[in-house]
């Protein structure tokens, strides 16, 4: 009950849940969560995880079948007008209006949207300029390429100076300076007060703009907290990779010592003070400097500490060391940790 | 008491934005939208004109001017057939001014979704394009009478006593285009956009009497009924009834003004209703 902005909720999510006709699972199944007005939230998904649906709803283009969802405290359902009024969409693929020149896009969404004329005109040539599309206000955006046309569609979504952000997907197939370039966008336009809330596959996007995350996986959140605390989630915090050469015996067909030369590694890795779990990683050794190495990451709480005595263990079995990596965990983990997939 | 329940719910909503009635900010931004379209259209004008005046212009030299000169028709056809192609335009125009951009917008291009995110009902996205659409059909339309003057000669023969009648039957037509054409725009998918053509508008084109009276149907009463189905018939022959002269003192006869007026009525009603529901049933899923 709170006066005080900093705490006001500007998105409500209770009990969401949309199937879609003839669908025989639940797209968004029964998921809550609010965030804070001025807040960076992500859902975080591989595809069809239900982010996309999540957004549709709380941008009043889909109809939940049960649950609610409230932007700045208004029903999606019962008032989509006034929700509309109060929030923009920057969508995962480009819906310009090819008809229309670049600014002329800017000044009619300010038009649709009652902004004043004058008004619209000023703003739209400030946000050209502050998205480096300056000068290529005048083209029809058939000829931008796609990481203009999201800088555009940024641009678009701002021009009616809105509550909330919906970024679906924003830097998806972009080249990697467009994608710092929109990180930093994004960024300023949240220090300037604007909730938003962007879904996306990228874990490190997750990791670069939001205070809280949402991991979601077939339609539930798994999980929601900060990026940090997200983390935290791995047991042993840290890890140690070691990519190792196991002598290759010259008798053809021994495969038995081998197979112990590993068994021993694996055993005397795993003695090793802190050590809470030592995994052996699969992969596919087809990659030139990879064959006939094996890869085992040590989790620890802290697994740089453990480097010398495993270099040891490795040399106690004969065996070279190729690589030795000391690992952070990053959101990717968290999702394998809590899925047992990779998220692409 | 009652009053002072609904006061009180309305004050827990608390507009940030009060200064504007809804009404206003709705209206506000259906007619940013119609200004949107009647600029992109009105920068495209001559390509509008080409794309739906050359058939009609072409149909009225054929069949108004060469087919008389060279005695393939009764004197006359031109007068009766002119207001079949005003109709048929006007129906067309209306028609495919909804329909093919719909289709493909609804499909895959979404240009329409910074539309529908506008603070307005998303019905009124619907309404705006049949309002425009019409628009456009009755520009197309009344381009047609210069034309065919000139086309015509004196096989140009129009009424100018039932002028009034004349432009309320086109405003009546271009609508009846407009709500069949959002009809059909949010049923039919872009990978059925050819088949549309053939399995709806050349029936739609050939049974809406625009190249006969309706009235001289009466020997193959079983293509006479079925001309009944076509609210094209219903404008052509409204047309007729407004436009053609009378000949050695008597009138053409026509279908029954009211059975027009109930035809076209009808179908925009129906077409209307039916249209704007699938249209939302489309946007919002």
């Amino acid at each position: 009950m709170s006066e005080n902005p900093e705490q006001a909720i500007s998105i409500e999510v209770q009990n969401l849940v949309k199937r879609y006709p003839k669908a025989s699972f639940n797209a968004v199944d029964d998921i809550s969560f609010s965030v804070r007005r001025g807040e960076a939230f992500g859902l975080l998904g591989p595809n069809g995880a239900g982010k996309t649906t999540t957004i549709g709803v709380l941008t009043t283009g889909i109809i939940p079948t049960s649950g609610s969802a409230r932007i700045m405290g208004i029903d999606v359902v019962e008032d989509p007008m006034s929700v509309k009024q109060r929030i923009s969409v920057v969508p995962q693929q480009s819906n310009l209006d090819r008809s229309l020149r670049a600014r002329e896009i800017l000044t009619f969404h300010a038009s649709y949207h009652g902004v004043p004329r004058r008004e619209g005109q000023a703003r739209a040539d400030a946000l050209l300029k502050e998205l480096g599309l300056g000068d290529r206000g005048k083209d029809k955006v058939m000829r931008y390429s796609g990481g203009m046309a999201q800088r555009l569609m940024l641009a678009r979504a701002l021009m009616h100076s809105p509550d909330v952000l919906f970024l679906d997907e924003p830097t998806n197939s972009l080249d990697p300076q467009s994608r710092l370039f929109l990180w930093d966008r994004i960024r300023s336009l949240n220090a300037q007060g604007i909730t938003v809330l962007l879904t996306t596959h990228d874990m490190e996007e997750a990791d670069q703009l939001c205070e809280r995350i949402a991991i979601m996986d077939h339609g539930k959140i798994l999980v929601l907290d900060t990026p940090a605390e997200l983390k935290n989630l791995i047991p042993g915090g840290t890890s140690l990779e070691l990519r190792v050469r196991i002598p290759e015996l010259v008798s053809v067909g021994d495969v038995h010592q081998d197979g112990h030369s590993k068994t021993q590694l694996l055993a005397a890795l795993r003695t090793l003070p802190g050590v809470i779990k030592v995994d052996e990683v699969a992969e596919s050794d087809e990659e030139d400097g990879k064959r006939g190495t094996t890869l085992f990451r040590l989790y620890s709480e802290d697994a740089g500490a453990l480097a010398v005595q495993a270099t040891q263990a490795v040399a106690q079995v004969n065996a070279e060391l190729r690589d030795l990596h000391l690992a952070r965990p990053s959101l990717e983990d968290v999702f394998i940790y809590l899925t047992g997939r990779n998220l692409r | 008491m009652t009053t002072t329940t609904t006061q009180s719910a309305s004050s827990t909503l608390q507009p940030t934005i009060p200064s504007r009635s809804r009404v206003g900010v709705a209206l506000a931004a259906f007619l940013a939208i119609l200004r949107r379209d009647i600029v992109v259209t009105g920068r495209e004008f001559i390509s509008f004109l080409l794309q739906v005046l050359l058939q009609p212009l072409f149909f009225l030299f054929i069949f108004g001017r060469v087919l008389p000169s060279i005695g393939f028709t009764q004197p006359g056809f031109a007068a009766i057939l002119l207001p079949g192609i005003v109709g048929l335009t006007v129906v067309l125009t209306a028609l495919q001014g909804v329909t093919l951009p719909l289709v493909l917008d609804l499909g895959f291009a979404r240009e329409i979704d910074d539309r529908l995110l506008a603070p307005l009902p998303v019905e009124l996205v619907g309404v705006e394009k049949v309002l425009f659409a019409a628009m456009r059909g009755l520009v197309a339309g009344v381009i047609i009478f210069p034309l065919a003057y000139w086309i015509l000669g004196s096989g140009y023969q129009v009424r100018t006593d039932a002028i009034g009648a004349l432009i309320g039957i086109m405003v009546l037509t271009s609508f009846a285009g407009a709500c069949l054409g959002l009809t059909i725009g949010t049923l039919v998918k872009p990978e059925q956009i050819g088949l549309m053509f053939s399995l709806i508008f050349t029936p739609l084109i050939f049974t809406g009497s625009t190249y006969y009276p309706w009235g001289t149907l009466g020997n193959i009463k079983w293509f006479q009924v079925i001309t009944l189905f076509n609210p094209l018939t219903y404008a052509s022959e409204g047309l007729r009834a407004t436009m053609v002269p009378g000949f050695h003192g008597h009138t053409l006869p026509t279908l029954a003004m009211s059975w027009v007026l109930l035809g076209l009525s009808v179908t925009v009603v129906v077409f209307f209703i039916l249209g704007i529901r699938t249209f939302r049933r489309r946007v919002v899923m």
